[in-house]
């Protein structure tokens, strides 16, 4: 699905990601782990096509393509979807007409018609059901004054809607309580398909107890130094990101 | 009919005497004006209104056109006002004004059910019109109306606030006044429903100088909402020069709501003029997006304590428009509120005033006033002038100001665009939602509603 080789990237002359290799396969779901400053939410904004960030060096295939040569909104249209560790408010904007609209550009880039307003209800009354959200907040602003739950709810239901075949979850579990991660996790499970894959970029081990992964990499100072199975996971909860460091 | 209402003194700022200025009546922009004064004749009037006239324009005459030498007109030239050569559109020519119909003014209404008083190039239609009376209560009709009905509560109240004689655009006004509206609310009578005064332009308009005055009296504890409408249905070059006078006894409030879409061949300059005594409310909110130079006056006295201020507004603009905005907020008592926010919206070569006056008397202890300004430029081309300014002489105050000029959150539409919306809808949304903010604190649903529709198409976003 998609095909990482060499990728280095970085804000102005400061290089953030030092050459990073990473294939991730349909159905596979993929933990990206590391100690603060190691880079990784670096590598979720860059896949996402933040122009914050420059690529200077190193290709990304998805699906065949050159992703690193598309805009932002050409990515989530071909079905990348990156959950934020920090969503954006924008107030005025009512999240039922952000959703809407979303989810009718990506149809427009298909070729498919636009939904009409009243099944785009049937089908968000569906979709916020699997992350418990109360549906009074679809007619307030995105994000504004949600609590950081709410915010981290809101990501997922924007993913239910609009369906990405590569989701790229950056700190998810990040100021959730054990209730709202749970429910979080499970809305994620619930979309996994097997012509999906799934990113998860986490520091803490938790969340990787309810969406399990495939493979676990550990990145540090910007390259991936360990990669292995779910169990790497537990090991490195066990005995600290030194360890596997020190080992690099 | 209506026999109590309260005499508002002359705001603080207006001399019934001025001082002696240098005649510049030489200046031949000055002088078609006294020369179309000379011709223009009006229908039988009190002797009165005639002694009001003359007196006007002669301190126009003396006044002359502010120039970018005037403190308060430092940004913004009035040449292309100026340059033209306007007539009146009454008198023996009145062009015909019953081509517009009902159907065609649908779109401009807010509510079937308001009262609307509907002028055309500035004349009253009262076959386009819809108010009823509530004898005993409160009175709606237009000026010309007024003045046969209540010619003495017309002949009290008219000039009273006003600055005649410090303002070469409202002398023009009083000089030239065709016609406008009267709104009187006897005590305690709340209106229950919104009144609408609709200004609206055709193409007969062309050349017009259109001077509409309305007058607003709300006597106390009484409560009613105004709209003025000024809208363009061709693009007729015109100029409206429009006033305002407002009186708040106490106790009162008076929502005052002001939506500019006149079209941008046209000019508009407008002056309102609210009197605020103690425990009154005053909520004004000037929408403007029309017209190729606009020109806002919004000024209020706080004289009574407990008395607030709501002094808001949005603009938006792109082209070559020029929308200029000076509010006056002048806390003459202790106790007193004024809170304002003005937000601007300006793209291509768009050019922006914001001057903001706060003026805290010795006497106006204990008073809270808050005012920003904040713009948003879509276009390297555009400009903003912004002059936030407070003035205070009293020790005990909470007096706060601001003022942004920033462009659009790159954070905000790279997550947007992330969710796949195309970077134009990213653009368009993002700047809806920081005009929007403004549009929140209206507090009439039906006008809020209607504001927010206005401000998404000004941006091609089809809610």
């Amino acid at each position: 699905m998609i095909d990482i080789k060499g990728l280095r990237a970085g804000i102005g002359e400061r290089e953030i990601l030092k050459g990073i290799d990473l294939h991730v396969g349909a159905g596979e779901v993929h933990a990206v782990m590391g100690p603060n400053g190691s880079g990784k939410s670096t590598l979720a904004q860059v896949l996402a096509g933040n122009p914050a960030y420059e690529v200077l060096d190193g290709t990304v295939t998805y699906k065949g393509e050159d992703l690193l040569s598309l805009e932002p909104e050409v990515r989530a249209q071909k079905g990348i979807f990156l959950a934020f560790q920090y969503p954006i408010e924008i107030p005025g904007v009512t999240n039922a007409y952000f959703l809407r609209s979303a989810y009718n550009e990506i149809r427009k880039a298909k070729g498919e018609e636009e939904i009409d307003p009243l099944d785009f209800l049937d089908l968000i009354d569906e979709k916020i059901k699997l992350v418990n959200m109360d549906p009074a907040m679809l007619n307030r602003s995105v994000n504004t004054g949600f609590s950081g739950g709410e915010k981290k709810r809101n990501e997922i239901l924007q993913m239910a809607v609009l369906q990405p075949t590569l989701s790229i979850l950056d700190e998810t579990d990040s100021g959730l309580d054990i209730d709202a991660l749970r429910t979080v996790a499970e809305g994620v499970n619930k979309l996994r398909r097997p012509d999906n894959a799934t990113i998860v970029v986490t520091h803490y081990q938790r969340l990787l107890n309810y969406i399990v992964p495939d493979y676990v990499h550990v990145l540090a100072n910007g390259r991936i130094v360990r990669s292995g199975g779910k169990e790497l996971a537990l090991e490195l909860e066990d005995k600290g990101y030194d360890w596997v460091l020190d080992a690099a | 009919m209506i026999d109590v209402l309260t005499q508002a003194p002359d705001s603080p700022e207006v001399g019934r005497a001025g001082a002696p200025i240098a005649l510049i009546k030489d200046d031949p922009r000055v002088a078609s004006y006294t020369s179309l004064f000379e011709r223009t004749v009006h229908a039988a009037e009190p002797e009165w209104l005639d002694t009001l006239r003359r007196d006007a324009i002669q301190r126009f005459t003396q006044l002359g056109f502010p120039t970018t030498k005037d403190e308060d007109w430092h940004f913004t030239s009035v040449a292309p006002i100026t340059s033209h050569a306007f007539n009146t559109v009454y008198g023996p020519s009145v062009p015909s004004r019953s081509a517009i119909t009902l159907e065609e003014l649908r779109p401009f209404l807010f509510g079937e059910d308001w009262h609307t008083l509907v002028f055309v190039n500035g004349l009253f239609v009262p076959a386009l019109s819809r108010s009823e009376l509530v004898a005993g209560e409160y009175y709606v009709g237009s000026f010309s109306e007024a003045l046969a009905t209540i010619p003495s509560i017309v002949e009290q109240h008219l000039t009273g606030l006003a600055a005649h004689q410090t303002s070469a655009f409202t002398a023009l006004n009083m000089a030239f006044l065709q016609d406008g509206a009267v709104i009187a609310l006897r005590p305690n009578v709340i209106v229950d429903r919104p009144i609408h005064l609709l200004f609206v332009t055709d193409a007969n308009a062309n050349g017009a100088l259109i001077s509409p005055r309305s007058i607003i009296l709300a006597d106390h504890h009484s409560d009613v909402t105004v709209v003025e409408s000024y809208v363009s249905m061709s693009s007729a070059t015109y100029f409206t020069n429009a006033v305002t006078e407002v009186s708040l006894s106490p106790g009162s409030r008076v929502r005052h709501y002001k939506v500019q879409r006149e079209s941008t061949a046209a000019y508009h300059v407008a002056s309102s003029y609210a009197y605020q005594q103690n425990d009154s409310q005053y909520e004004s909110f000037s929408f403007a997006i029309g017209a190729d130079l606009s020109r806002t006056n919004i000024s209020t006295v706080l004289d009574g304590p407990g008395a607030h201020a709501t002094i808001n507004g949005l603009y938006m603009v792109d082209g070559t428009q020029t929308v200029d905005h000076q509010t006056h907020i002048e806390h003459v008592k202790e106790n007193c509120t004024s809170h304002e926010v003005y937000k601007g919206v300006l793209d291509d070569a768009a050019h922006a005033v914001f001057n903001g006056k706060v003026y805290v008397h010795p006497e106006a202890q204990k008073t809270d006033g808050k005012q920003s300004n904040n713009n948003l430029l879509l276009s390297d081309r555009a400009h903003v002038d912004t002059k936030p300014q407070l003035e205070i002489f009293a020790d005990d105050v909470k007096c706060t100001h601001g003022a942004t000029v920033g462009r659009l959150d790159e954070t905000a539409l790279f997550y947007l665009k992330s969710r796949g919306v195309s970077t134009e809808l990213a653009r368009r949304l993002l700047t809806y939602a920081f005009a929007a903010g403004v549009l929140e604190e209206l507090t009439i649903d039906a006008i809020r509603t209607r504001l927010e529709h206005l401000t998404f198409q000004r941006f091609g976003v089809d809610a």
